[in-house]
C-alpha cells in the first residue's frame, strides 16, 4: 500500500529535480501527442528542443529570437513569482502587458517625429506606470473590500484587450496609414525604437531589463527583509502574522511590481519586435508567464532558465509548424501538460513516499 | 441610432439563451466549491466542451449527442485537476490555472477541422398550452431543450444540496473535511464526485455557446464565460438559486449591450463590450463589501488524512 507522509520541510533535491523530470515527462507525452497526429514523434522533438539552437540553416535565424522572446516571458514571470510566494494570485498580467505597451507607446508617439533622447526613456516609465495602475485595481480593491484579485485582475484583461482595440483603431491610429488600424511603426522612429543592443543577438533593452530583474529579485528574495517577509507570509502564514508582516502593504507591493514588470515587458516589445501597436499584439506572454513562474519554482534563476525553455518551445513551435506541418495550437497544449507534470511531480517535494503494509497485517505476523 | 427596434420581448427571451452557459458552468462550479474544493479550470472545461461538443454534433447531426460527449469531455478533464488535487496534493489554484491553459491548447487543436462549419440546429421545444400564454409564453417556453435542462440541474443541485442526506454529507466535507473525515466519510471520494459533476456541467456549458448561441467553433470563443460562472458563484453565496439569479443577471447585461451595439447606441463597440466584464468587477466589489458570508470552510484547503 502507497502512503504519504509530509516532509517537515520541502526536499531541496526534488525541487530542482522535478522541473527536470517534468521536461522529460513532457517530451514523452508530447512525442506520443505527435505521433497520434501522425508526426515522427523523434524528429517532432528534435524540431522543437534541438534545430532552433543548432540547425545550420534556422539555427542562426532562430538563436536570437530566443532571447526576444524569453524577454518578456522571464520579466513578467519574475513579478508575478513574488506574488505566488506570498498566496496573491495575480493571474491578469496579460492586461497589464497590453496597457504598459498602450501607455508607453502612447508617450512616444505624441512626441512624433522629435529625435530626444529622453523619448525612449519616458516611454520605459509610462510603459512601467501603466502596467503598475492596471495591477494597482485588483490590488486596492483586495486591500480596501477584500476583493479576490484572481478574479479581478482576469476580468481586466478583456476589459485591456478592449482598449487595445479601441485605440488601435483610433486614438493611436497611423495618421499617415491609409485607414488601416494600427499606430506608427517604431521603426521608423528612431528615438523611440528599441533596437538590438548588439546587433543580431536579439538582445534588446527588454532582454537587459529581464536580467536586471531577475538579479535584483534574487537580492530581494535572499537579502532584504520585504523579500523575507514575503517568504515567510507564503510558507508560514501564521508566523508571518505574529512577527508583524503588514498584508496590506504586501499585497500592494507584490500586485504593483508584477504589473509594473508587466508593463515594461509589454513597452519593450511593442516599441521593439512587434513595432506597432496593433489589435492583435498581444501573444498571451502573460499566461505562458504563469507556467515559467511555476516551471522556474518561483526563484528567479530558475524562473530565467525556465523562460529560455519556454521561449524555445514557441521557436520550436513555430519551426515545426513550418517544417512538418504541426499545428501552432499543439504547442500551446504542450506547454499546459509541462504545467501539469510539474505540480504532479510536485507532490515528491512535500510528500515522501511510503511502501508500507497496513499496522494490523504486520502485527498479525508477528 | 433606433432604440425602437429592440424588442423587449426578444430580449428577454436571449437573455436566458445567453444566461444558459454560464448557468451551467456557475451551477457545477458551485457544487465543487460546496465540497472545499476551488477548480480555477472551468474556462479549460468549458472550452473543451465547447470543441468536443461541436465536433460531435457536427458528424453525427444531432446536437444531444454534441452534449453528451462535452459533458463526459468536460468530466474527463475534471478528473485530471481531480487527481492531482485530492490524491498528488498539488495546489489548488495553480493547477485550477494549468488546466484553464491546457484546455485553451486541446481545444484549438482539436477544433482546427471544424473552423468555419454552421452547427446542426437543435429543435426548439415549444412547450404545449404554456408557451401560448401571451407576453410569458414566447419568452420562457419556447427554447430549445438545454434551457430546461439547465433550470432543472439547478432545481436538482438545490434539492440534493439542501434537502438529503448526500447533501449533508458534501456540504460538510466542504464546511471542515477533518470533521467529517472524523466521522468516516470518504472526504477524497466526495470531493471526486463533485469535481466531475462540475466538470461535466462546464463542459455542457462550453457546448451550449459552441452549439446553440454562436452556433459555430472559433478558437477561444468562450472568451472568459468561465471566470464570469466562478465570479457568480462568489455573487451567489453558494446557493444554488442565487447561482441561477446570478446567471440570468448577467445573461441580461450581455444581451443587452449586443443589442445596443446593434441599434447603433453612440457608445464606443469597446465600451459596451467591455461592459460586462466591467459589471462583473463591480458586483465582485459589492459583494465583497458585504463580506464573505457562505463560503465553505474548507474551501481550497489541502486535505491530507494521516490515518
Amino acid at each position: 500500500m502507497i502512503r504519504l507522509e509530509k516532509r517537515p520541510q520541502p526536499s531541496k533535491v526534488w525541487g530542482t529535480l522535478t522541473p527536470v523530470l517534468a521536461v522529460i515527462a513532457t517530451m514523452i507525452a508530447g512525442g506520443i501527442l505527435f505521433w497520434m497526429l501522425g508526426k515522427d514523434p523523434l524528429e517532432a522533438i528534435r524540431t522543437i528542443f534541438w534545430d532552433p539552437l543548432f540547425h545550420e540553416t534556422f539555427g542562426p535565424y532562430s538563436r536570437p529570437q530566443l532571447l526576444v522572446k524569453a524577454g518578456p516571458l522571464i520579466l513578467i514571470a519574475i513579478g508575478l513569482s513574488l506574488g505566488f510566494r506570498a498566496g496573491i494570485w495575480n493571474i491578469g498580467a496579460e492586461g497589464q502587458y497590453i496597457m504598459g505597451a498602450i501607455c508607453g507607446a502612447a508617450v512616444g508617439l505624441a512626441f512624433y517625429p522629435s529625435e530626444s533622447i529622453l523619448i525612449f526613456p519616458a516611454m520605459v516609465l509610462a510603459g512601467a506606470i501603466g502596467g503598475w495602475a492596471w495591477a494597482m485595481i485588483p490590488g486596492v480593491l483586495k486591500v480596501k473590500f477584500g476583493t479576490n484579485e484572481i478574479l479581478v485582475s482576469l476580468m481586466l484583461v478583456y476589459v485591456a484587450e478592449n482598449i487595445l482595440a479601441s485605440v488601435s483603431q483610433g486614438l493611436l491610429k497611423n495618421p499617415d496609414g491609409m485607414g488601416f488600424p494600427g499606430s506608427r511603426n517604431f521603426r521608423d522612429f528612431p528615438a523611440a525604437y528599441n533596437t538590438d543592443l548588439i546587433e543580431g543577438t536579439g538582445m534588446h533593452w527588454g532582454v537587459a531589463a529581464a536580467f536586471i530583474a531577475v538579479i535584483l529579485a534574487y537580492i530581494l528574495l535572499t537579502r532584504h527583509m520585504l523579500g523575507f517577509q514575503v517568504r515567510l507570509t507564503g510558507e508560514a502564514p501564521r508566523a508571518a502574522k505574529f512577527a508583524g508582516v503588514n498584508p496590506t502593504r504586501l499585497i500592494l507591493f507584490c500586485l504593483g511590481t508584477s504589473g509594473a514588470l508587466a508593463g515594461l515587458a509589454g513597452l519593450f516589445e511593442v516599441s521593439g519586435p512587434s513595432g506597432q501597436v496593433s489589435i492583435d499584439f498581444n501573444a498571451g506572454y502573460g499566461f505562458t508567464a504563469i507556467i515559467v513562474a511555476f516551471l522556474g519554482r518561483l526563484h528567479p534563476i530558475g524562473i530565467l532558465l525556465a523562460g529560455l525553455l519556454m521561449a524555445l518551445t514557441y521557436i520550436g513551435g513555430e519551426l515545426a509548424q513550418l517544417m512538418l506541418g504541426l499545428p501552432g495550437a499543439a504547442i500551446q497544449m504542450f506547454q499546459g501538460m509541462l504545467m501539469f507534470f510539474l505540480l504532479a511531480m510536485d507532490m515528491l517535494s512535500h510528500y515522501r513516499v511510503r511502501w508500507k503494509t497496513p499496522v494490523a497485517a504486520k502485527e498479525g505476523a508477528k | 441610432m433606433d432604440l425602437g427596434q429592440i424588442n423587449p420581448l426578444l430580449l428577454l427571451a436571449s437573455l436566458m439563451v445567453a444566461a444558459t452557459p454560464i448557468l451551467l458552468a456557475a451551477i457545477g462550479e458551485a457544487v465543487v466549491e460546496k465540497s472545499g474544493v476551488l477548480n480555477l479550470g472551468v474556462e479549460g472545461m468549458m472550452i473543451t466542451g465547447a470543441v468536443v461538443g461541436f465536433a460531435f454534433g457536427v458528424n453525427t447531426g444531432a446536437p444531444s449527442i454534441g452534449f453528451v460527449a462535452a459533458a463526459v469531455a468536460g468530466a474527463a478533464l475534471s478528473m485530471l485537476f481531480g487527481v492531482l488535487v485530492l490524491y498528488l496534493k498539488s495546489n489548488q489554484v495553480a493547477t485550477g490555472l494549468g488546466l484553464t491553459l491546457f484546455g485553451l491548447g486541446l481545444s484549438a487543436l482539436i477544433g482546427k477541422p471544424y473552423e468555419g462549419i454552421k452547427a446542426p440546429t437543435m429543435a426548439k421545444w415549444e412547450i404545449p398550452l404554456l408557451s401560448d400564454i401571451p407576453v410569458l409564453g414566447p419568452i420562457m417556453f419556447r427554447h430549445d431543450p438545454m434551457v430546461y435542462v439547465s433550470l432543472i440541474i439547478v432545481a436538482l443541485t438545490w434539492y440534493v444540496l439542501t434537502r438529503t442526506r448526500a447533501g449533508l454529507i458534501l456540504r460538510g466535507v466542504g464546511e471542515n473535511h477533518n470533521a467529517a473525515h472524523a466521522l468516516g466519510y470518504k472526504v477524497i471520494r466526495v470531493r471526486l464526485m463533485a469535481i466531475a459533476f462540475g466538470g461535466a456541467c462546464a463542459g455542457m456549458g462550453g457546448a451550449y455557446i459552441s452549439l446553440v448561441r454562436v452556433p459555430q467553433w472559433v478558437e477561444g470563443m468562450t472568451a472568459g464565460a468561465g471566470w464570469i460562472a466562478l465570479a457568480i458563484v462568489v455573487f451567489a453565496s453558494w446557493r444554488p438559486w442565487r447561482v441561477l439569479l446570478g446567471a440570468y443577471l448577467f445573461g441580461g447585461i450581455s444581451v443587452l449591450q449586443l443589442n445596443l451595439q446593434a441599434a447603433g447606441v453612440p457608445i464606443p463597440v469597446e465600451i459596451l463590450a467591455m461592459s460586462p466584464y466591467l459589471i462583473t468587477i463591480l458586483v465582485l466589489v459589492v459583494i465583497s463589501l458585504r463580506g464573505n458570508h457562505g463560503a465553505p470552510g474548507s474551501l481550497g484547503r489541502e486535505f491530507h488524512a494521516t490515518h
